[in-house]
């Protein structure tokens, strides 16, 4: 496909496939909206006021977009690698699973040390979920969207085991209710809130610092450099002398890190300040781990950009939820439109790439980083060129 | 755990072993199609999950449990000119796009059946065929040759399949896409063409797979596959891309389904533990990978899209 348009117009209208891609989603949901008996703009409009139309809208909007952020980032680390995580569902449970253990299981310590700690075994159960599938997809080429997946269906499993099991709500057996909850987590693991609200709290802004710290990992220091080669060619990563292998590991085992840290922050930040489980990882997540796929793509595989998107792609689950209340659907339907939408915005991506690098040539999105796809060319460049000094390892670990 | 392994135990774990692998069986052949031709659709389970609802509302509707396949057989055709669409024409990141279709089919069944049923209401059954004389047998009898229809005609797609993919030219064809598609194109073999009909056979055994998993339980629930379309994908990899070395993978994870099954009914699995007992497919899965990946070689072109020219 070649247009002649300049480079700046190539831009906008590249910038402007993602978000096509979402409404011609949506225009597939007015469609069904109006199978169910729904008028579909009544419909969305309610969506778009639930979404952004007032204060406790747009608390809502970043309450959803929080996870967003930290699995779209972790996602980031993933694909610049070329590695798939679909495990971040996964991931994220094992997060919220380490972190409840944490808390109830630490002994009582002032909140500055305990919060720190409770996001910390999130961040290491998310790491560790994510390690596994890397470590495999590195030592033995056990494929990584496999691997990520069957875990996902052993986090589930797991949950589900330790949420009615060991670690129950002691109170949930004295009741003889049994839900499959745990305790309410002691205070001291409480996030605290920002701006003296009583909702939103901490965990966007902590978001927003790993984007930015995932910017500079990525784009500033050898081992984002490194990481980013093996993503654009792991021969000639391997070539060069930099270890894939455990570059592979580690971005993976990163990705599921972030991913764990949304699922912590999940747990700590949440109303009722406990675990719950509903037999699926969509009830512990909201479907966050597949989400911040869309987010990251949305975001054109750059941890700044994907602030922006998840923020859009939270507005879209927080309105879609005011829409299914208003016109009365079951909530079914946004499980439906949400896969509608990761379908559109993942055959949108290819169009955008292809605008994107100089020739309109067609290529994969995970081969080409869509935004930084000219400044990564020229880095993959230079892994050849001896003068940017640090950059390499020598390590002989894969050659 | 002397009562445990008793000649009835046996069959009866055996027979259902053979039930419960059908469903993954017919996905996974599909899955084998699109897979020799380069394209990764990891939509199964949402295709099922369509097929399934249904297969089961047309039989709850007509009573009628071929009408109920031939149902699942139209959504998952349907869906599967669709993930071709996606895959081969779009060229999206298969990966993704496949979970996109998948919670697509885990949300879009979930509200049909509400809005079309709500409660669940118990369907009619695959009748049970006898075979003549093989029925008869003891023990073997039981275990193999008391089924319904459905059973015998999955196991007879095993040969079918292996015959269309190794010795038609749609087979090669298929092959060849999939291995080397810049070398089909030169040749004259319509890569997209070729890669639509594979991925379009798959999606219609998913649809199928899904169909017979409702019909078999009589009963359509929310998330009524639980992960088996995954699995099913999984077991392309390990039985080596082959539908032969697919049937023993399905095989084995019937055995282990009914295995855990039996083990519950029995009570030697206290409740407590279902969950992680439930895990144990995943598990063995990655297993299973973990040991077969170095030595299984992929179709060289697998989920890279062709375009002519590179």
């Amino acid at each position: 496909m070649t247009l002649n348009l300049t480079d700046q117009q190539r831009r906008i209208v590249a910038y402007s496939i993602p978000v096509l891609a979402v409404f011609a989603a949506l225009l597939f949901g007015a469609i069904m909206l109006l199978l169910l008996g729904a008028n579909p703009i009544e419909g969305y409009s309610e969506m778009f006021i639930g979404a952004f139309g007032s204060g406790d809208a747009l608390i809502a909007t970043i309450l959803r977009a929080t996870p967003l952020l930290f699995v779209g980032t972790g996602i980031v680390i993933a694909f610049r690698a070329n590695v798939i995580n679909i495990g971040a569902e996964g991931q994220m449970v094992l997060g919220g699973l380490f972190t409840v253990m944490a808390a109830l299981y630490l002994p009582s310590m002032p909140s500055l040390i305990m919060i720190p700690l409770v996001l910390l075994a999130g961040v290491i159960g998310g790491g560790l979920w994510g390690f596994i599938p890397g470590w495999l997809k590195a030592y033995l080429k056990v494929n990584e969207i496999l691997s990520t997946i069957m875990l996902n269906i052993v986090a589930v499993q797991l949950m589900s085991y330790l949420l009615r099991g060991p670690l129950i709500d002691p109170q949930e057996i004295e009741r003889g209710t049994r839900i499959p909850q745990s305790a309410r987590l002691p205070e001291s693991s409480d996030l605290p809130m920002l701006f003296g609200s009583d909702r939103l709290h901490i965990g966007w802004l902590l978001a927003v610092l790993c984007a930015v710290a995932t910017y500079y990992l990525l784009w500033r220091t050898p081992f984002g450099f490194r990481l980013r080669a093996v993503g654009l060619n792991e021969h000639a990563a391997r070539y060069a002398g930099i270890p894939v292998r455990r570059t592979i590991t580690m971005a993976l085992t990163l990705s599921g890190a972030l991913a764990g840290l949304a699922g912590a922050v999940l747990v700590a930040g949440s109303e009722s300040h406990r675990m719950f489980s509903d037999g699926s990882t969509l009830g512990f997540t909201g479907g966050a781990g597949f989400n911040g796929i869309v987010a990251a793509l949305l975001g054109g595989l750059h941890p700044l950009w994907t602030i922006a998107s998840s923020l859009l792609f939270g507005g879209l689950i927080v309105g879609g939820q005011a829409l299914q209340r208003a016109v009365q659907v079951p909530s079914a339907l946004i499980v439906a439109l949400n896969g509608l939408v990761v379908v559109f915005v993942v055959a949108a991506d290819r169009y955008r790439t292809m605008l994107l690098t100089t020739d309109g040539r067609d290529q994969q999105i995970i081969d080409e980083g869509s935004m930084h796809g000219g400044e990564d060319a020229t880095a993959l460049g230079s892994v050849y060129d001896p003068a940017p000094k640090g950059t390499h390892s020598y390590d002989n670990e894969d050659l | 755990m002397g009562e445990v392994f008793t000649a009835a135990v046996l069959v009866a774990v055996v027979a259902s072993a053979i039930r419960l692998a059908v469903p993954l069986l017919l996905a996974s052949l599909g899955e084998t199609f699109g897979q020799r031709s380069g394209v990764l659709n990891l939509g199964v389970d949402g295709i099922m999950l369509l097929g399934a609802f249904a297969g089961y509302y047309a039989v709850l509707k007509t009573g009628n449990v071929w009408l109920g396949l031939l149902a699942g057989a139209i959504v998952g055709l349907f869906l599967g000119l669709a993930s071709s669409f996606i895959a081969v024409t779009l060229k999206a990141e298969q990966g993704i796009s496949g979970i996109g279709v998948y919670l697509f089919g885990l949300g879009m069944s979930d509200l049909l059946f509400q809005k079309l049923v709500g409660t669940p209401i118990p369907i009619n059954t695959f009748p049970k065929v006898d075979i003549p004389i093989l029925s008869d047998i003891p023990y073997l009898g039981p275990m193999f040759f008391q089924h319904s229809t459905v059973v015998y005609l999955a196991f007879a797609a095993i040969p079918v399949s292996t015959f269309i993919i190794n010795r038609t030219t749609f087979g090669m064809n298929i092959r060849a896409v999939g291995e080397y598609p810049e070398a089909a194109d030169t040749l004259g073999v319509s890569v997209a063409g070729t890669r639509w009909a594979a991925e379009t056979i798959g999606g219609t055994l998913a649809g199928i797979a899904g169909g017979v998993l409702a019909i078999s339980l009589g009963i359509f629930q929310q998330n009524l596959t639980n992960g088996a379309g995954f699995i099913a994908i999984a077991l392309v990899y390990f039985g080596a891309f082959t539908p032969l070395g697919i049937m023993w993978g399905a095989l084995l994870f019937g055995a282990i389904n009914a295995l855990v099954l039996e083990l519950k009914t029995l009570e030697i699995i206290p409740r407590d533990l279902s969950n992680l007992a439930a895990m144990a497919p995943a598990i063995i899965t990655i297993l299973a990978l973990a040991v077969v990946a170095r030595r299984i070689r992929a179709p060289a072109a697998l989920t890279k899209p062709f375009t002519r020219g590179h």
